[in-house]
């Protein structure tokens, strides 16, 4: 029996708090919905006890039903019953009014954060990762990455969500609800972080396969150290004049990889995975899969289907000289 | 009789099942450099799978095909969803067009496209005028909808014509 109490226990604690800690807000608009939660949680508990108490004082002072004198009803006590009926729907009511309202009002604060000059980037979510552009009206001044979203400390981040394939749902429990990516239908949101700290994020609507790979991470620095990211970010890709890291730049321009994956200021354009421009700043590979190390990427390039199956990205059958060539390019991209 | 009747269910199934069918450890042979050599398996392992056109479906557009051959209505290069073949119709001749190229702007995709995705396309593009089997042919696109899909069309009977006809 203690030992059922201590799973239970430790289950409602994971839920709680750790890597996606719903109820530990790391911004305002979190706050809010955390607020929310409390309210429902503290008045549903308020709700059972009432119940269970009702149930047990009733259990506890039975009275056996005397057959009834005569069938004249006793209109005291039908008014009393009526009374009690009537003031428990009433309560009720009134339980989901309160409910309802605070609902309603939660919603409209969180549209209503944002302020004059967010800082504005565009999720879009694909089969089984996240491309992230950081808007800019100077179109060379825009950034793009994946799977990884740099914020500053105390600034809204107005956030436009997309999806190109199927339905995905953006989700950093720390920051902000959820917000599902429809094809063809743009929605947004405005998150803020209000303490330096990585937040992980996932896809929050079942999108295939490898829906359980689909995972982000928002890292909110202070101002300064975030403008230093976005300023590095915005450099591009130079070729390596190392002769071992060039042969490594040969293969990823003439052999697959440039098909797909883009590298700023090389001639590799493709769209259809992650832009590599960064890849060495980045903590993860493949959406959160891996820690981004030399092995892993060397793992991951050769099969991927290994370690993510039903990836997009298909298996490299490398040698290991050339492997090593090429691990010494993109490990140059930071 | 309700033997028979089991039995043809199971064998429905166990079709089915191969129609979307799907492999998920492929490593593609060597790639990184330019391939002239051509292999050619007997029969295009895509050809039956309904999965593996739709993903030649999307490497379509990925890979930029319709940059030049549009939806299979052609443009800069000629279109896909015809009776004419300028260079065979056959899963080989589609085969050695991507990796190989071919005269007047086909570019060679031999060592940039893994052969699993090759062989994708490869069984697309036949379906784009009806080469494939009509269950395994896509019935839908993923995105605004220009031309009917490739299961609605009627199937084309392939003509090669020969290159130097064309202007």
């Amino acid at each position: 029996m203690s030992r059922a109490a201590i799973v239970v226990a430790a289950v409602a604690c994971a839920a709680c708090s750790g890597r996606m800690p719903v109820l530990d807000p790391g911004g305002p608009q979190a706050a809010r919905i955390a607020t929310y939660w409390w309210i429902v949680f503290w008045l549903s508990a308020l709700i059972l006890a009432a119940v269970v108490a009702f149930l047990l004082h009733t259990l506890a002072h039975r009275r056996v039903a005397a057959a009834p004198a005569s069938l004249v009803e006793d209109t005291r006590v039908e008014r009393r019953l009526a009374l009690g009926v009537a003031a428990a729907v009433g309560l009720t009511a009134l339980t989901l009014v309160v409910l309802l309202v605070t609902s309603v009002a939660t919603g409209r604060a969180l549209r209503s954060f944002g302020g004059t000059d967010p800082l504005t980037l565009e999720v879009t979510g694909y089969q089984w990762w996240w491309d992230v552009e950081y808007w800019d009206p100077v179109p060379s001044q825009r950034v793009r990455t994946a799977n990884e979203i740099h914020i500053p400390v105390g600034r809204p981040v107005l956030v436009k969500t997309r999806s190109l394939d199927v339905i995905h749902s953006f989700w950093v429990p720390g920051l902000h609800g959820k917000k599902d990516n429809i094809p063809g239908h743009g929605s947004s949101l405005v998150l803020q972080a209000d303490r330096a700290g990585t937040f992980i994020g996932r896809c929050a609507e079942f999108c295939g396969v490898q829906h359980a790979h689909m995972q982000l991470l928002v890292i909110a620095d202070q101002p300064e150290v975030f403008d230093a990211w976005l300023q590095a970010q915005r450099r591009s890709a130079v070729v390596p004049t190392d002769a071992f890291a060039r042969h490594g730049f040969d293969l990823f321009m003439t052999g697959p990889c440039a098909l797909c994956h883009t590298v700023l200021g090389t001639p590799a354009g493709g769209r259809r995975g992650p832009d590599l421009t960064h890849l060495a700043s980045r903590r993860t590979l493949a959406a959160g899969t891996l820690p981004n190390t030399v092995g892993h990427l060397a793992g991951w390039i050769i099969d991927p289907q290994a370690q993510k199956p039903g990836a997009q990205m298909p298996g490299n059958a490398f040698g290991a000289d050339d492997l090593s060539a090429l691990l010494a390019f993109l490990g140059g991209l930071s | 009789m309700s033997r028979v009747a089991a039995l043809a269910c199971v064998m429905l199934a166990l079709v089915a099942c191969e129609r979307e069918h799907r492999r998920f450890s492929e490593v593609a042979p060597a790639s990184g450099r330019p391939t002239h050599v051509t292999p050619q398996p007997s029969r295009n392992p895509a050809e039956g799978n309904a999965w593996a056109i739709a993903q030649g479906k999307q490497l379509y557009e990925a890979y930029n095909c319709n940059g030049c051959h549009a939806n299979g209505g052609g443009g800069m290069g000629p279109a896909l969803m015809d009776a004419t073949w300028l260079y065979g119709s056959e899963p080989q001749d589609v085969y050695t067009s991507i990796v190989e190229g071919r005269p007047n702007g086909m570019p060679a995709f031999g060592g940039r496209i893994p052969d699993v995705q090759v062989w994708q396309l490869v069984a697309y593009v036949r379906s784009m005028s009806g080469q494939t089997r009509f269950d395994v042919r896509p019935a839908r696109s993923d995105h605004m909808r220009v031309k009917e899909s490739e299961q609605a069309r009627r199937p084309e009977r392939p003509v090669t014509a020969a290159p130097s006809g064309r202007p």
